[in-house]
């Protein structure tokens, strides 16, 4: 079958420092992949080179089969890979659907010649989005900033899917969250994963990652150290590759 | 950030070592540079005289500087330092002239006129650090407004104008020097020698001013107070990470307000010696932009506006260094506008240095 | 509504209640005050000084009501108010010198100074936004080198010498009526002795206002206000949403410039005459009418029109002192303490003010 992206010997590096060396990895539609690895293994600088934020110095990727260049993350957002930041990228100070709609707002023209924002229209689709995924929000006039952590995630993540993505990318989705918010997080992965997003997780919590990957990669000091259908390994010998306590086959 | 981190790494992996020096004390070789250039160009720039005018001249400013160093470091801004000045100056000159009317000791006029000065900015202080830490007003707009009311109370009780008729001496004390010179024929302490007038007086040496033995004394306790104790430690660990100060079971808040008060205090100290260096009260004009000039000292000087860095020493020489452009500019005859646009240019100049070189300082 | 909680005593409920129409009530209240106890403030006279006066406070606060809600800050507006009225007027005494009619000198003059005032906000665009200089430093630096400049053209004095149409255009009114005799627009007419002259709505505050409701407008209702807004909320989330962050800040400055020299072309058309420190004073105004209009230094809040109040605030303070005898001195202590109350206001009832646009 082919693969949603596949990514072929990225290599990064910063100055002397190879961050990211050879790694290869790929991802289907309505798959769920956890990225693993201790602080520097290189998850953030792998993600960041396939949402275009760093240009690989080497290596290929490809999606849905044909070879994309990501040069800046506009062109990965245009392709359908979006990013979900731990910060979330979300403006605070603005409500939940400019949020939604934050650097691709809806314009309409008045007297024919001036463009302003459509504030109804991306109510409405705002709308229309959270309900889908059914998220409950009180109003969507509400800024960003009386919400909770929870919510916000919902929001950061309703953007993503309005704005058609096919690979979402998520760093530490369920950290700053209380427990019951975390459930909530992950069970709006798993309605992502069945409508048919493949979606990158990066996570610490490998109980979080356990309970909605199919399969992880886990990275140590740059390199991919190993790959495990989820359903054939468990926490103990995810945690000896994380730490590099083993000597693991590949 | 990672552009930054990359910088640094190359920077590091490469280590020229005569570079980095340069690089990192840009400002020291810059000022060296400037005084050699000057002494060529400038008309008596390079003598003993000139320099310590320099330094008499700087007074007032490197205290400025020296209080926008401490809050600078801790993150902060203080708007209010110049205005602060000229509240001092307005309102101990002013008790003075009254206490002077009535035929009080000169010296009894001239302390208590200093000490309620210096102790109404240190409540000013008082009350910006409270607004800064209690209320979470951000210190731009704290001292803003402080600046604002303090200028305002000046200008009432100045009504504008310089305060004259204060008691004698300021000026013996402000403007005089540790030792003069007759030579071959007297040296005396603290006072000309007695007797010489007119002529004379051209061929009297006079060496170290008094204001340089005041600053030298004021700029070494704070150097050593933000160098070597607990409390200039704390300060760079609340401009480090606010949070991470908190953690460390730092009081913050009191700490910032102390800073504030130092910062008002030292302000407040400028305006007094401005007194005793004047023999007049003056207000702060709006046009003059004191606080702006300190704090572009403090950030030639190495501080950075996010917190975290700074030293006095680099304030200091921050400050010598726009002073020796505006003397060594006029000496040379250079029209006095330039120095507005030279100080611009270094300014961005000092920001550019530090933010290719993010290792080193 | 009711998931957030807000702890409740006297002080708060009372900055609670006030919530972010207090600038209204503030505004009102010290028309209400200085009309009881100032005679002539509340007079067609009256009103009309105070619009003489705001066009300068109105464009610069303008200036800075953008440049804050990026989370920066512009401290060269003054100066390069002061240069591009010693530029204008430099630039239109040369044209009339050159044998050129007035009016096209006029016009000339101001369409060159326009495209020379907006470079300090290039470059300081340039500076924040490409090399991260601290706002604060690079317009501290663009003030000095701009005031360097104006000096160095004027050579310390101030520019003399210009048109009398010019000082025309800048104190004539829209509407200038002499009752029961003569009615212009825009340029005064020549009176008599004994004659009064009525002047409705001073062409320079015309002008001024026309900027004010156009960049309301763009800040309110277009994508680049709500770029604007949202580079102040979390820049971060601005670049990764793909908006053009570095870009959209160089546009920020040069506005901030634009509006700071046509400031400066009204204050040259005003009192036929350029000077560098023209601009000195507004400054500190101009910033304390943005922050009275509950703008934040940390960016992302802020909006043209309580802009406008915070200016007229001030505004009406300093005149109603003025026409009451006390020196402007007083002015600076009560600006000082409406700032410091604003931001305690603030302070108090963030989540009220802020919940919904």
């Amino acid at each position: 079958m082919e693969y949603l992206l596949e990514v072929k010997n990225l290599t990064k590096r910063f100055g002397g420092l190879v961050a990211v060396n050879k790694v290869s990895m790929e991802i289907k539609e309505g798959e769920v992949v956890g990225l693993l690895g201790d602080n520097g293994a290189g998850k953030s600088t792998l993600i960041k080179m396939i949402s275009g934020v760093h240009r690989p110095d080497e290596g290929q990727i490809f999606f849905k089969g044909k070879e994309v260049k990501i040069d800046s993350t506009r062109k990965a957002l245009s392709i359908g890979i979006e990013t979900l930041y731990q910060d979330l990228s979300l403006a605070e100070n603005l409500n939940v659907y400019s949020n939604i709609f934050l650097g691709r707002e809806k314009l309409k023209k008045i007297l024919k010649f001036i463009n302003v924002l459509d504030h109804d229209y991306m109510h409405k689709e705002s709308k229309k989005v959270l309900d889908r995924l059914e998220i409950e929000i009180p109003s969507l006039r509400n800024r960003i900033r009386v919400l909770s952590g929870g919510q916000r995630q919902a929001v950061a993540i309703s953007r993503s899917i309005y704005w058609d993505a096919k690979l979402l990318i998520m760093d530490e989705p369920t950290a700053a969250l209380g427990v019951a918010e975390q459930k909530k997080v992950l069970e709006l992965v798993l309605k992502l994963k069945s409508q048919g997003i493949g979606i990158i997780i990066i996570s610490h919590q490998l109980y979080d990652v356990f309970s909605v990957a199919d399969r992880l990669v886990i990275m140590r000091r740059g390199e991919k150290v190993g790959e495990r259908n989820i359903k054939e390994t468990n926490p103990d010998e995810v945690v000896s590759l994380i730490v590099g306590a083993e000597k693991v086959k590949q | 950030m990672n552009t930054n981190k990359n910088l640094a790494l190359n920077v590091t992996q490469n280590p020229s070592k005569l570079f980095s020096l340069l690089a990192k004390n840009w400002a020291l070789f810059f000022l060296l540079i400037l005084i050699l250039i000057f002494s060529f160009t400038g008309k008596r720039f390079f003598q003993l005289a000139n320099f310590q005018n320099i330094i008499h001249l700087s007074t007032t400013s490197l205290l400025l500087a020296a209080a926008e160093t401490f809050v600078i470091i801790t993150g902060g801004i203080d708007l209010s330092v110049g205005f602060m000045m000229g509240l001092s100056s307005v309102l101990s000159a002013t008790i003075m002239q009254k206490m002077h009317a009535v035929n009080f000791l000169p010296a009894l006029s001239i302390s208590i006129g200093s000490i309620i000065a210096l102790i109404v900015c240190i409540i000013a202080g008082l009350i910006s650090g409270i607004m800064i830490t209690k209320y979470r007003v951000p210190s731009f707009i704290a001292t803003l407004g402080m600046g604002g009311i303090a200028s305002g109370i000046a200008l009432i009780m100045s009504e504008g104008f310089p305060v004259t008729f204060l008691p004698p001496y300021l000026t013996d004390i402000g403007n005089g020097y540790l030792i003069y010179i007759f030579p071959g024929k007297a040296i005396s302490f603290f006072n000309k020698p007695e007797g010489i007038t007119g002529k004379e007086l051209k061929e009297l040496i006079r060496i170290i001013p008094n204001s340089f033995i005041f600053i030298v004394i004021v700029l070494f306790i704070l150097w050593h107070i933000l160098k070597n104790t607990k409390f200039g430690q704390h300060t760079y660990a609340i401009g480090g990470s606010m949070v991470a100060a908190v953690r460390a079971g730092i009081n913050t808040n009191r700490h910032l307000i102390i800073i504030y008060v130092l910062s008002s205090f030292l302000a407040g100290l400028a305006g007094v010696f401005n007194v005793f260096q004047t023999g007049i009260g003056n207000y702060t004009q709006f046009s003059s932009m004191y606080e702006l000039l300190a704090i572009a000292s403090v950030v030639i000087g190495g501080a950075s506006l996010f917190g975290g860095k700074g030293r006095i020493i680099g304030s200091v020489i921050g400050v010598i260094l726009i002073s020796v452009i505006e003397n060594g500019l006029q000496l040379s005859g250079v029209d006095p506008f330039y120095r507005f646009i030279a100080v611009g240019l270094i300014l961005i100049a000092a920001i550019i240095i530090d933010q290719s070189f993010p290792d080193l300082f | 509504m009711d998931n957030i909680t807000i702890k409740k005593n006297g002080l708060h409920e009372l900055f609670l209640q006030l919530g972010n129409k207090w600038i209204f009530f503030f505004l009102l209240l010290e028309v209400i005050i200085f009309s009881i106890i100032s005679p002539g403030f509340f007079s067609l006279n009256g009103i009309q000084t105070i619009l003489n006066n705001s066009p300068s406070i109105l464009l610069l606060g303008l200036a800075e009501t953008f440049v804050i809600i990026t989370g920066g800050i512009d401290l060269s507006v003054g100066f390069v108010m002061g240069f591009s009225s010693v530029v204008s007027a430099k630039l239109i005494v040369t044209f009339v010198g050159l044998g050129m009619n007035d009016a096209l000198s006029i016009i000339i003059g101001i369409v060159i100074t326009i495209c020379i005032g907006i470079i300090p906000g290039f470059l300081n665009g340039i500076l924040i936004g490409r090399y991260k200089v601290p706002a604060l430093i690079a317009t501290f630096s663009m003030l000095g080198i701009t005031h360097g400049i104006s000096e160095l053209l004027i050579e310390g004095s101030a520019a003399k010498n210009l048109p009398a149409l010019a000082g025309k255009i800048g104190n004539g009114s829209l509407i200038n009526m002499v009752p029961g005799k003569t009615v212009s627009f825009f340029i005064s007419p020549t009176i008599q002795r004994g004659e009064h002259l009525i002047e409705i709505l001073p062409n320079m505050f015309v002008i001024a206002f026309i900027f004010v409701i156009f960049f309301a407008f763009i800040l309110k209702s277009t994508k680049f206000g709500q770029h604007t807004y949202a580079i102040g909320g979390n820049i971060d989330a601005a670049i990764r949403a793909g908006i053009d962050v570095k870009n959209h800040i160089i546009k920020i400055y040069m506005l901030s410039s634009l509006f700071a020299t046509i400031a400066g072309i009204i204050y040259m058309l005003r009192f036929v005459t350029g000077k560098a420190d023209s601009g000195v004073m507004f400054l500190l105004d101009s910033i304390v009418a943005v922050v009275i209009g509950g703008a934040s230094f940390y960016g992302g809040f802020g909006s043209v029109w309580k802009t406008v109040i915070g200016c007229f605030i001030i505004l009406v303070l300093e005149n109603g002192l003025r026409m009451l005898g006390f020196p402007t001195f007083y002015k600076l202590v009560l600006v000082g303490v409406i700032l410091i109350f604003a931001v305690l206001v603030d302070q108090f009832s963030p989540e009220l003010l802020h919940k919904e646009d």
